[in-house]
């Protein structure tokens, strides 16, 4: 079991866990992540290792609420157990001195994209940052980064905060104003990933994207997690989950992650349902 | 003087069968497909024993069960005797009764398969390990602790059977085990039709009843090294297992609904898939499911897809029935649930829709040529048989290689050009002091028993080390 010892709304979607897992906060590193199930019945789901602590012996997320199984892991209440936590798992990110650095969070991947950064200003990069999200209220960790970066820069797809527009128009902006740029780190929904690729590639930017593939052991065990990257089939959970952004088939990866449509459908009418039905139980018992 | 001689009992010839489910309702339900012997039958079946003085069956068992002298307990109906004494062998006999591939194994040498069919020895060590269960086996009084300590990586056949020996010479063991339950094969691939995971979770039940521990959750080679497993144990043994899949080399292997098989039995034993949406993992649905390959876990994915509601469950092998390397028991249980077999073919491409799901299977029809070096006879592709056939799901059989993870992160381990860990056989050593290997991830993917075998070779000899004993031919007379 382990506990959550902390937990928090972070946006309207999206929520905050803080984990006891010391085995996984003594080892982790940035780009990392782990796979927790909340319960018997659960589904084993990867997240980033977003923040950890190795004397407190924690490690924490970020997560969206997607489909069933993230909704039924964000019901779980401060103190309650986590029945599985495993990690850290995949290729911790290649953090060099390489110059410049370019960060790039879109939407959930903004959990992510922190500790990348951090990472690589630790590693004394001038490292600036490119958060976006739909609108206003789902930006997060905005402060959190402003603390470390050397610049950063929001995008709303509605306008609602920062530029109005896609972490791509910044991007590209950046890159014709002959600002020195010498990587670039994406992380987010695929389809912000590949056009992030899409922009860099007649530059001959080096463009690291991390995937969130659609994953079962994360141990390199079942291949759900494959990816065609330069032609050859790599599984995620041990040959990355950072690839080169201009060799990955994202048609394929997007439709590899589309694989269970209906399934989550009825997962999620399953899940409304089950819940519904709780609730009128405790009604039941009030009166 | 011997006129009180027994009267000889009079010969079967046949195995008496095990009472199974019948096919049309099995496939709709993932219970146990057979029932397994009363004590009646088992009796019966071990009369047919003729009590061998060289007993050549024992010489076909990897772990040499002592098979005519339990067979004989059972005869005097002394079964929990019996379930004692296979397991001063054998600790999972509950297990290779039911996935042993007896035919190439034990049966094979039984004297009385040479006329008439062998005495069922695969049926009899299951009855024997089920009544035991059942019937309240006694925890074997454990030694005193020798105070030493060793650390098991997967927990596997390979890892609990050296646990469970280790443990019961009196260390101090601990497995450490990645997924989220223990068991390996035995609870993620093998279905629950052909091993109940009841009968799983009562062996691991009694290892931690003698005191092994068993840490989930945890890999090694990113938790801790097997460095640092070192500096806190006096031995490392690794059974990580072959636990990674191939693939084909042809055009769309990464299409939507292409499974490795090894993706797919996870889903519905590991994470209850076929319970989906009460259990949160989904599983693909077809129509018709088309495996690649003729292994057992081939038939175990076709026999699996059948009882996911699938209409055609289609393998598809490069070779003929006969050489099929899946037990027979498995290829006459697919026979009877109507999975369809097309053999002499294979898929040269997997086509799919404009979302990328699959829709059908390019395939090429191949006829047997001269015998290849195995002895096989080596399949030509016909030139101008390519045709289609329609599916949605496919799922990929054709084996699978060593883990990587311990050898990517042990860099003096001594690893062969196919990743397994190279060991001494005999000893279970491998280039690294203190550290033991045994398994599928020393042999490559092979069998329960091979597995089971390695970690107890590997037990005695981390036994021998730890507590200083000298070889045999040092020891005073
Ligand atoms: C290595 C790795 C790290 C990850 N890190 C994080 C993280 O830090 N925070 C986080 O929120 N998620 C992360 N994910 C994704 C997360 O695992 C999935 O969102 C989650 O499993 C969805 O489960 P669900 O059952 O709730 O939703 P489902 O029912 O499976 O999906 C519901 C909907 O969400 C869409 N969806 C599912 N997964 C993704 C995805 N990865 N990207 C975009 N859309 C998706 C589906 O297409 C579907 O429409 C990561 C994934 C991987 C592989
Ligand atoms: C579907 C299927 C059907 C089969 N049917 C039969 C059959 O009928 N009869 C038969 O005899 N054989 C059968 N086999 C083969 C048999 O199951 C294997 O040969 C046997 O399980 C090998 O045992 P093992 O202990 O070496 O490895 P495994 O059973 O693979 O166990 C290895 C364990 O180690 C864990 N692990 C791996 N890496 C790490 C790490 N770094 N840290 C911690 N833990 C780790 C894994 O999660 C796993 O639990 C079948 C195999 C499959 C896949
Ligand atoms: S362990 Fe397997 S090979 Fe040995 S006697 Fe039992 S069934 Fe036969
Ligand atoms: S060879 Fe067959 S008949 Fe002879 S002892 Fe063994 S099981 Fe019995
Ligand atoms: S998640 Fe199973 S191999 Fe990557």
């Amino acid at each position: 079991m382990f506990t959550l010892i902390d937990r928090k709304d972070v946006t309207s979607e999206s929520v905050w866990f803080k984990i006891n897992a010391p085995n996984v906060a003594r080892v982790c590193k940035a780009g990392q992540f782990v796979i927790i199930r909340a319960n018997d019945k659960g589904e084993r789901i990867p997240l980033t290792i977003a923040d950890w602590d190795v004397n407190e012996g924690w490690v924490s997320v970020i997560f969206q609420k997607v489909g069933a199984s993230t909704y039924e892991l964000a019901d779980l209440q401060k103190g309650g157990n986590l029945q599985d936590c495993v990690g850290p798992l995949g290729i911790p990110t290649h953090v060099e001195n390489a110059g410049n650095t370019i960060v790039i969070g879109g939407g959930l991947g903004i959990a992510i994209a922190t500790p990348v950064a951090r990472a690589y200003k630790q590693a004394g990069n001038h490292t600036e940052v490119i958060v976006g999200a739909r609108k206003k209220e789902l930006l997060f960790n905005i402060e959190e980064i402003k603390e470390f970066a050397d610049g950063l820069h929001i995008c709303t797809d509605d306008g609602s905060e920062g530029r109005h527009g896609f972490v791509t128009d910044q991007l590209l902006e950046m890159i014709e104003s002959g600002q020195q740029i010498d990587t670039v780190f994406c992380v987010g929904p695929p389809i912000m990933m590949k056009f992030v690729a899409k922009v860099t590639e007649p530059f001959n930017l080096k463009t690291i994207a991390s995937l969130n593939t659609i994953m079962l052991d994360g141990t390199g065990m079942c291949g759900a997690c494959r990816v065609t990257v330069g032609g050859e089939t790599k599984f995620a959970c041990i040959d990355g989950p950072d690839f080169d952004a201009h060799l990955v088939e994202w048609e394929e990866t997007m439709s590899r992650l589309s694989s269970y449509k209906e399934e989550e459908k009825e997962a999620m009418e399953y899940y409304q349902k089950h819940r519904e039905g709780c609730q009128c139980d405790k009604k039941g018992e009030q009166k | 003087m011997s006129a009180q001689r027994k009267p000889r009992p009079q010969l079967i010839r046949t195995k008496l069968p095990m009472p199974c489910q019948e096919p049309a309702d099995r496939i709709q339900n993932f219970d146990e497909v057979p029932y397994g012997y009363n004590e009646a039958e088992a009796v019966f079946e071990a009369q047919r024993c003729l009590t061998c003085k060289n007993q050549p069956c024992v010489s076909g068992c990897p772990v040499e069960v002592p098979i005519r002298n339990f067979i004989t307990l059972v005869k005097e109906k002394k079964f929990l005797e019996a379930a004692a004494l296979i397991k001063t062998k054998n600790s999972l006999p509950a297990v290779t009764g039911r996935v042993c591939p007896q035919e190439s194994q034990c049966e094979a040498k039984c004297v009385m398969g040479r006329r008439h069919q062998p005495v069922a020895i695969g049926n009899l060590e299951r009855f024997v390990a089920d009544y035991a269960r059942d019937h309240g086996e006694e925890v074997p009084e454990l030694p005193n602790s020798t105070g030493k300590t060793v650390a098991i990586v997967g927990a596997g056949p390979a890892g609990l059977t050296c646990a469970g020996d280790l443990a019961l010479m009196g260390h101090e063991v601990t497995i450490y085990e990645a997924l989220h339950a223990p068991g390996g094969v035995l609870i993620y691939g093998i279905p629950e039709f052909r091993l109940p995971k009841g009968i799983v979770k009562y062996e691991i039940d009694f290892l931690k009843k003698v005191g092994v521990k068993i840490h989930l959750n945890f890999i090694v080679g990113s938790n801790k090294t097997v460095d640092e497993l070192l500096a806190e144990f006096d031995a490392v043994f690794i059974g990580s297992g072959a636990g990674a899949p191939r693939f084909l080399n042809i055009p769309g292997i990464n299409l939507v609904n292409v499974y490795s098989a090894n993706e797919y039995l996870t889903r519905v034993n590991l994470l209850k898939g076929y319970k989906f949406p009460e259990y949160k993992t989904p599983v693909k649905r077809g129509k018709t499911v088309m495996i690649i390959g003729a292994g057992n876990v081939a038939m175990d994915s076709a026999r699996t897809a059948k009882r996911l509601g699938a209409e055609h469950s289609i393998i598809v092998y490069r070779r003929s029935k006969k050489e099929c390397p899946a037990r027979q028991e498995e290829i006459h249980h697919a026979d009877e649930e109507d999975i369809e077999f097309r053999f002499l073919t294979n898929p040269i491409r997997i086509i799919g829709d404009e979302l990328g799901k699959v829709k059908a299977v390019e395939c090429l029809k191949y006829e047997l040529g001269e015998s290849d070096e195995t002895g096989r006879a080596k399949p030509i592709p016909i030139p101008g048989s390519e045709h289609l056939v329609e599916c949605e799901v496919v799922v990929i059989a054709v084996g699978n290689d060593p883990n990587p993870i311990i050898p990517r992160t042990t860099p003096d381990l001594e690893v062969s050009r196919w990743g397994t860990i190279v060991t001494e056989r005999s000893t279970g050593k491998t280039s690294k002091e203190k550290v033991y290997a045994g398994g599928d991830i020393a042999t490559g993917a092979a069998t329960v028993i091979a597995a089971m075998g390695a970690g107890k070779v590997a037990a005695k000899d981390i036994h021998k080390q730890i507590m200083g004993i000298k070889d045999e031919e040092t020891v005073e007379p």
